[in-house]
Formats: structure tokens, sequence, C-alpha cells
């Protein structure tokens, strides 16, 4: 009995000491519990009837319903097919083209110029995409647009016709990120040691065989990580590339609309809560497994670089 | 060999700056058509060099300025308020946590942890903050939701003092009988700076950038910033020109931004992040090389 007392007072004791770093951590905490924790909750409203007037914890539960009506109309697979297929793309166009980026800039000789090519690749990722879309728009609009004034003979109504946009979507988000993502991969490759290449060198290697046989094996764990953390986010999109840059445009939707924009949509628009819940809590449940399982991968590849 | 290897470093560099243009020329094309004669916007289109030069857009930007102003005021009170109240969090909830000897360490690390991993979405978060906070058309709508912490950056900002502040000054300081928040704001912070000139630009260029909570919770006009103004500018003018029919004559009526004023006042939003951007580059890539594989 006393024994425990006094362990109790000692841990007690402890923990007052700490009393100083624990108040700075309070802050902090509700901060969490209000914008993090709270909305976890809330995800019952996927299983609820929302009534305006009883709010979100005294409306009815009304079981699958909302999924029952998600799945049995075409959206469901349209916005799964749209989030997940373009992420894919995403992921592979932008993999590709960052690395190569970073291995020339690696490549290039000239301090000054890698100085400055460094500098203006990262803007694009400096602007939002409300000011994207001002830029696309005066790419592509009908009227006043510079490719229908000034490289076409013709016009054509880009923000109707929902054939080009999968390319467009592909090609803006590939501008906006790849400088990030370059300077990510090119951080790994000056972090080579350079002793392989210098090895290379007197072994006679080409800067293609240098390339393949010392740069590339190099960032192998980064390009790991990175894509495995990318996949792991396949279920969330750039609401602001799907929604803004397209101007919501009814006409496109079905290749544009992205479980994002769909929630969006439901929740500001159409009053849709009970849909909109739905989708939300498809997304957030589908991608917490998903970052589990490829965290887990990449833990099992290359543990220094998983999250936990 | 040398011959062939000038080829190459050629074929390289004209590669980059082919690159470097496809970056900027996008950028250009809006600020030409900030300055160029509405008249000729309308019959040439967007152009890269003005053909008919122009300062009206800057003119009636100036002279009509208010809301442009007002906006530009809101955006620079969210951005600095926003990003103080974010280092603030971040580095009170990131101190403790880079101490070994704290008890619950662990417990604490992962309720921020857990946070990157799994969350509500949208809909919960959005009828949590209308609903319970009653946050809509308030300042704090644009400062509070999802922007004034982030677990990356905190666990960016851990990372630092765990690896670059040795633990026997903490300790030396703490028998001089400083009190955690004395270390924390005497030895630490001083100690801390490029990391936080780092955190305070990823930071700041979210809150200047954002329009997300803009478009969510605020429809009170005397809050738009900059950001919301040029949203909202847009979507009147699609939806005018998707209604036309239906406004009929009335749509001519209504008085729309033209398209050079539209251009200027985007050009007026990134002005600011252009002009600090070349000079603190390397605090922007470094934000980018540290958070990129984690974040």
């Amino acid at each position: 009995m006393q024994t425990s007392v006094k362990v109790h007072k000692k841990k007690f004791g402890t923990l007052r000491r700490y009393k100083g770093l624990y108040l700075m951590m309070v802050p902090g905490l509700i901060y969490l519990l209000i914008n993090n924790y709270l909305p976890i909750g809330g995800l019952a409203l996927a299983f609820k009837k929302y009534d305006y007037t009883k709010g979100i914890w005294d409306s009815p539960w009304n079981g699958f319903d909302n999924f029952k009506f998600l799945f049995s109309t075409r959206d469901a697979g349209l916005i799964i097919r749209n989030t997940l297929g373009y992420n894919f793309i995403f992921i592979l166009t932008g993999t590709v083209f960052a690395i190569a980026v970073a291995i020339i800039l690696n490549e290039v000789r000239g301090k000054l110029s890698k100085k400055v090519y460094q500098t203006f690749i990262l803007i694009p990722y400096l602007i939002s995409m409300v000011v994207v879309s001002y830029i696309v728009f005066a790419f592509l609009s009908a009227d006043s647009g510079f490719i229908n004034n000034s490289i076409l003979d013709h016009k054509i109504n880009w923000y109707m016709q929902a054939k080009f946009w999968p390319f467009i979507l592909v090609l803006v988000n590939l501008w906006k990120s790849f400088g990030y993502n370059s300077i990510i991969y090119y951080a790994t490759v000056i972090g080579i040691d350079s002793s392989l290449y210098e090895a290379a060198v007197v072994d006679g290697a080409s800067r293609w065989q240098r390339i393949w046989h010392v740069t590339l094996p190099g960032l192998r764990p980064t390009i790991i990580t990175m894509t495995l953390l990318a996949v792991g986010r396949v279920f969330y999109s750039d609401f602001g590339l799907f929604y803004q840059v397209p101007m919501n445009s009814g006409l496109l939707y079905d290749v544009t609309t992205t479980i994002d924009v769909y929630v969006y949509n439901g929740l500001i628009l159409l009053n849709d809560i009970g849909r909109s819940a739905a989708a939300g809590f498809f997304q957030s449940i589908c991608g917490f497994l998903l970052v589990l399982t490829a965290n887990f991968v990449v833990s099992k590849i290359d543990k220094d670089n998983a999250l936990f | 060999m040398v011959q062939h290897d000038r080829v190459q470093q050629t074929v390289m560099h004209v590669f980059m700056i082919i690159l470097t243009l496809c970056c900027v020329l996008p950028f250009i094309l809006m600020v030409s058509a900030s300055f160029t004669e509405e008249a000729a916007l309308a019959r040439d289109g967007y152009r890269f060099i003005p053909e008919h030069f122009s300062l009206e857009t800057y003119s009636y930007l100036i002279k009509s300025a208010k809301t442009i102003l007002k906006g530009y005021g809101m955006t620079i009170l969210v951005t600095a308020v926003g990003t103080l109240s974010n280092l603030t969090l971040t580095i009170l909830f990131a101190y403790p946590l880079s101490r070994r000897d704290l008890p619950y360490r662990g417990v604490l690390s992962f309720i921020l942890f857990f946070t990157m991993l799994f969350n509500g979405g949208l809909v919960p978060t959005y009828m949590m903050y209308s609903n319970i906070f009653h946050i809509k058309n308030t300042i704090w709508a644009l400062i509070v939701p999802s922007l004034m912490m982030n677990a990356f950056y905190v666990i960016m900002m851990r990372s630092f003092f765990t690896s670059s502040i040795p633990d026997a000054l903490i300790e030396a300081a703490k028998l001089d009988g400083a009190s955690e928040l004395g270390v924390l704001t005497k030895i630490i912070l001083p100690l801390s700076k490029p990391m936080i000139v780092t955190l305070v630009l990823m930071v700041g260029l979210n809150y200047w950038n954002d329009w997300m909570n803009g478009l969510y919770y605020v429809k009170d006009q005397n809050l738009y910033t900059v950001q919301m103004i040029l949203n909202n500018m847009i979507n009147n003018i699609e939806f005018l020109s998707r209604n036309a029919a239906m406004f009929g004559a009335d749509a001519a009526k209504v008085n729309l931004p033209t398209i050079g004023i539209r251009m200027g006042i985007a050009v007026i939003a990134v002005l600011p992040v252009m002009i600090i951007y070349p000079f603190l580059q390397k605090y922007f890539v470094k934000g980018i090389v540290i958070g990129g594989v984690k974040g």
C-alpha cells in the first residue's frame, strides 16, 4: 500500500517536473482536437439522414442508404475512375519527367546556369491554382485565347469538349509540379558519393553508363519512397486542379469530377449532404488503408524512409 | 570525345532553356494582357507581346482600387496572423516532442502523426466549423481551418531540434535556473533561425495562395482576399456567359471586369511572391527537400 503511494507520488513528481513542457503542447493539442479529431467523429454523417433543424448528432440514422444511393448512380464509378486514373498518370509522368530533369540538372555544366534553371523551374509551384486557371484560360478561352487566335485557324471551344481535358489536366499538373519533384530528386543526386563517379570514369564509362549504373541506382530509394507515398494518396486529388482549372464546366464533368470535386459540389452547391458524406467516408477509409499499406511496403524496402 | 561532350552539353542546355521558358512564358502572357488595350485584346486575343501597349488596366486598378486594396489588406493580414499562429503552435508542439526525456512522448507523437494518416474529410469538417464553431463569414474562417498547424511541419521542426541542438545545452541552461519556456525562447530559437525562416516561407505561401477556406466559408465580400476576388470574378464571368441566353441583354449591362483588369489583378496577386522568391530561393529549396520525401 505504502509503496504504491510512493510510486504514485514519484510519478506525479516527474510529471510535475515536465509541467512546463506539457503546457506548451496544450494549444497544439486543442487545435488537433478541433481541426482533426472532431471531424473524424463527424464521419458518422455518412450513416445519417441529415436534417438541418436537428444538426449532426440528432439527425436520424439511416444505415447504408447514403451508400446505396451513391453506388446506384453512375457517379460512383466515374469519380473513382477519374481519381485513381488521373493519379496513376500523374505519378507516372511526374516521376519520369522529374528524374530526367534532375539528372540533366546534374550533368549540365556551369554553376550559374544550374542555379538559374533551378530557380525558374520552381516558379509554377509557387502560384495558386486560381492563378493557374487564369493562365490556362488565357491560352484556351474560346474568343480571345492565345491558341484559338494565334495558333489555330479555326476556333475550338475548349471548355465544352471533354475529349481534350485528360491531356490538358495531365499537362497542367506536370507543369505545376515537376519543378518541385525535380528539386527533391536533384538533392538526392548531388548526395551520391562522388567517388563512385570517379571510379566509373576511371573504368572508361560513358555519360550514359554513368547515369545508368551510378545515378539511377543512387536514386532508387528516393524513387521508391516518393512513388509509394504518392500511391498512398491516390484516393485524394488536388481539388483546385480539377475544380478551378476546368472552371467547373458542366460539359466536362465526366472527365474532371474526382471524389473531392464531387464531395464539394454535393455539399456546397447541391446541398446533398448524404451522398457527399458517403463519398467522403469512402475516401477517408480507402485512403487510410492505402496509406498504411504503402507505408508497410516502404518500411519493408527501406526502413529509414518509412513514415512510421 | 571532347567534340561529343560539347554536343551533349549543348543539347542539355537547350532542353533546360526550353523548360525554363515553359515555366515563365505563361506568366508573360498574363502580364502582357494586363498591359494591352482592351480593344486589341478583344480583337486579337492574348499575345505574348502587347501590340497596343496601354496602362489603362493599372490606372483603372489604382483609381477604383477600393476592393482590390481591401482584398490586398485582407491577404496581408490573414497571411501575417496565420503564419504567426502556425509557427507558434508548431514550435510549441515540436520542442517538447524533441525532448527525449519527456514522459508519454510516444503517445503525444502518435496523436500528431495519426492526423497524417486519417482525417474526416470536407463534409464533417465543414459541418463542424460552420455549425458548432459558427466560423462562417468571420476572419477566423480564413485563418483557422486546416492551415494553422500541419503535422509535416511539426515533424520537420522536431527533427531539426533533435538533430541540431545538443542536449547538454538544454541541461546547462536548466542548471542555471531557466524555465522550459525560457530555454526555448532564449536558447533554442536563436539557434533555429534557418529552419524558422524556411517554415515561415512555406506556411506564408500557403496562406497567401489559399482560396479554399474562402470558397467554403466566406460569402461576405468585405472579407475577400485577393485570391478570392480572382476566384469570384472568374465564377461570375463563367456564370453570366453560360447563361447569356437567359439573361439576354441584361448580361451586357452587368459591369464585368475586362480581360485586362482580370489579368492585372492576377499579376498583382503573384507579384509579391515573385519579388521575394529569388532572394529566398535557398530556403524554399531547403523546405522542399526536407519536407519532400516525408511529405
